[in-house]
């Protein structure tokens, strides 16, 4: 194996521990290990407390390791200025994170803005992400309160696209959504990962969400990694926590598989 | 003679004292809003220093103002004249619902969506200016308008000192035991607060983030 960038996976956990409060508080993440290739879509699936969210607080390094490491890019992330780090990192969670006070057009654009993009080009590519996720380019104007909850999720994962980072982090972005629309979410973020072929890693706790929109299942319980497997390994594992999961979400899982 | 054919002959003195006394309480909150407000964010970002900064302020609360400006008497400078010290007694009571309404206005925007900016690469700075600010903002201003509702009314004691301002009908009317003269020193000021509180309560509204 040779070590240019592009042939190492895009993020890596090697041994890491996450603890509250440092070293004195409880241990949320237990001797990690977990490789994010590049172009995957990895979904964390657990349940509430297993870790995953603390996971992906890890690699934008909102939170920080109690040992071991996290590589990103090659590099890791103690090393990067947090900034630039967070900058070329996608972030979506649930629909909280749009800002009541800004226009769809400044949410989205907000990270060209603080990168210095010049005006006309934010406002370019706004329109264009507002189409990528299928939205009407006139609700530019428009505040996050005057949004149904899909489209405030589509603009969500507008603005995380907007300076077009190689990684994208999601934490359950579609879980406060209607069935439906989350359905109809869950077909476009297929269709865009096909075109943009970014790397996701994905938290939620639906099995189905997981077999449908990941390359590959990290399976998380009470701060370990339990097993890491594509959607078809997972359907036919023996392990007792996927067998658990799988009768949990019932017999009719041939989604894509 | 009645209060308003009293105020009506005395309408020279009247304006003149109302406007030292909107003087005192412009210049005062000014000076709270201007230390306050910055207080009020340091105590977000150094948690450490929440308590004493806090508790700093609620002691300033609990002196009497009388004793206050008599401790300040002897303060160089500012004792040499009676409109400073009372500016400076004025701002220091103002400070503690700047503080606490600022602190408490950035705590209550909800942390989700402060995780989602630092979370997309934004610094403290902008964080603060763009999000926690903004959002604050209504919350800040109700604290400017109880700060400068207060100092509406205690500036009427600043006369006690010199100090001017509308106490001084309050004062003499006291002295006088006449009923006429300390209205005429109550009614505006009290008008002056109800129009503060009107006005700024207005604004709090229009700022609030929806």
């Amino acid at each position: 194996m040779n070590d240019s960038p592009n042939s190492r996976p895009a993020i890596e956990f090697r041994n890491v521990a996450y603890k509250v409060n440092g070293d004195s508080g409880r241990e949320l993440l237990h001797d990690l290990n977990l490789e994010v290739q590049r172009g995957e879509t990895l979904v964390l699936l657990g349940r509430s407390g297993s870790g995953k969210t603390t996971t992906l607080k890890l690699i934008n390094r909102l939170l920080t390791p109690s040992s071991g490491e996290i590589i990103v890019e090659a590099r890791p992330t103690s090393d990067w200025d947090v900034i630039r780090l967070r900058r070329m990192i996608g972030f979506v969670i649930q629909e909280v994170g749009l800002f009541p006070h800004f226009t769809v057009e400044r949410n989205i654009g907000l990270v060209p803005k603080i990168e210095k993009w010049p005006a006309d080009r934010i406002h370019v590519r706004v329109k264009e992400l507002l189409e990528l996720v299928g939205l009407d380019p006139e609700i530019a104007s428009r505040y996050p309160r005057e949004l149904s909850g899909g489209q405030r999720q589509r603009v969500g994962v507008a603005r995380a696209l907007a300076a077009d980072p190689p990684i994208m982090l999601m934490d359950e972005p579609f879980g406060a959504l209607d069935l439906i629309t989350r359905a109809e979410l869950q077909h476009e973020f297929i269709n865009l990962q096909k075109r943009l072929a970014k790397t996701v890693v994905f938290v939620t706790h639906d099995l189905r969400e997981a077999l449908l929109l990941g390359t590959r299942i990290a399976l998380m319980d009470a701060g370990r990694l339990v097993t890491v497997q594509t959607s078809k390994e997972f359907l036919s594992s023996n392990d007792p926590l996927a067998i658990a999961y799988k009768e949990a979400f019932g017999t009719d899982l041939n989604i894509k598989c | 003679m009645n209060v308003w054919q009293f105020m009506l002959q005395n309408r020279n003195e009247v304006l003149e004292l109302t406007f030292e006394h909107l003087k005192l309480v412009g210049i005062s909150t000014f000076l709270a809003v201007l230390i306050g407000i910055p207080l009020g964010v340091l105590i977000t970002r150094w948690p450490i220093l929440n308590k004493p900064v806090l508790g700093g302020a609620n002691i300033i609360q609990t002196i009497p103002s009388l004793a206050l400006f008599g401790f300040l008497l002897p303060a160089p400078w500012i004792g040499a004249r009676a409109d400073r010290l009372a500016i400076l007694a004025l701002a220091l009571y103002a400070l503690l619902p700047l503080i606490r309404n600022t602190y408490a206005g950035i705590q209550g925007v909800d942390r989700a969506m402060v995780e989602a900016g630092r979370g997309m690469g934004m610094t403290d700075r902008q964080l603060l200016f763009q999000v926690e600010l903004p959002l604050s903002l209504g919350v800040i201003i109700a604290g400017v308008r109880v700060a400068t509702v207060i100092s509406v009314g205690l500036a009427t004691i600043a006369a006690a000192i010199g100090a001017g301002g509308l106490g001084e009908y309050i004062f003499r009317g006291l002295a006088m035991v006449n009923n006429q003269v300390i209205l005429a020193g109550a009614i505006p000021a009290a008008t002056m607060a109800l129009l503060a509180d009107v006005s700024l309560g207005w604004l709090e509204k229009r700022l609030s983030p929806h």
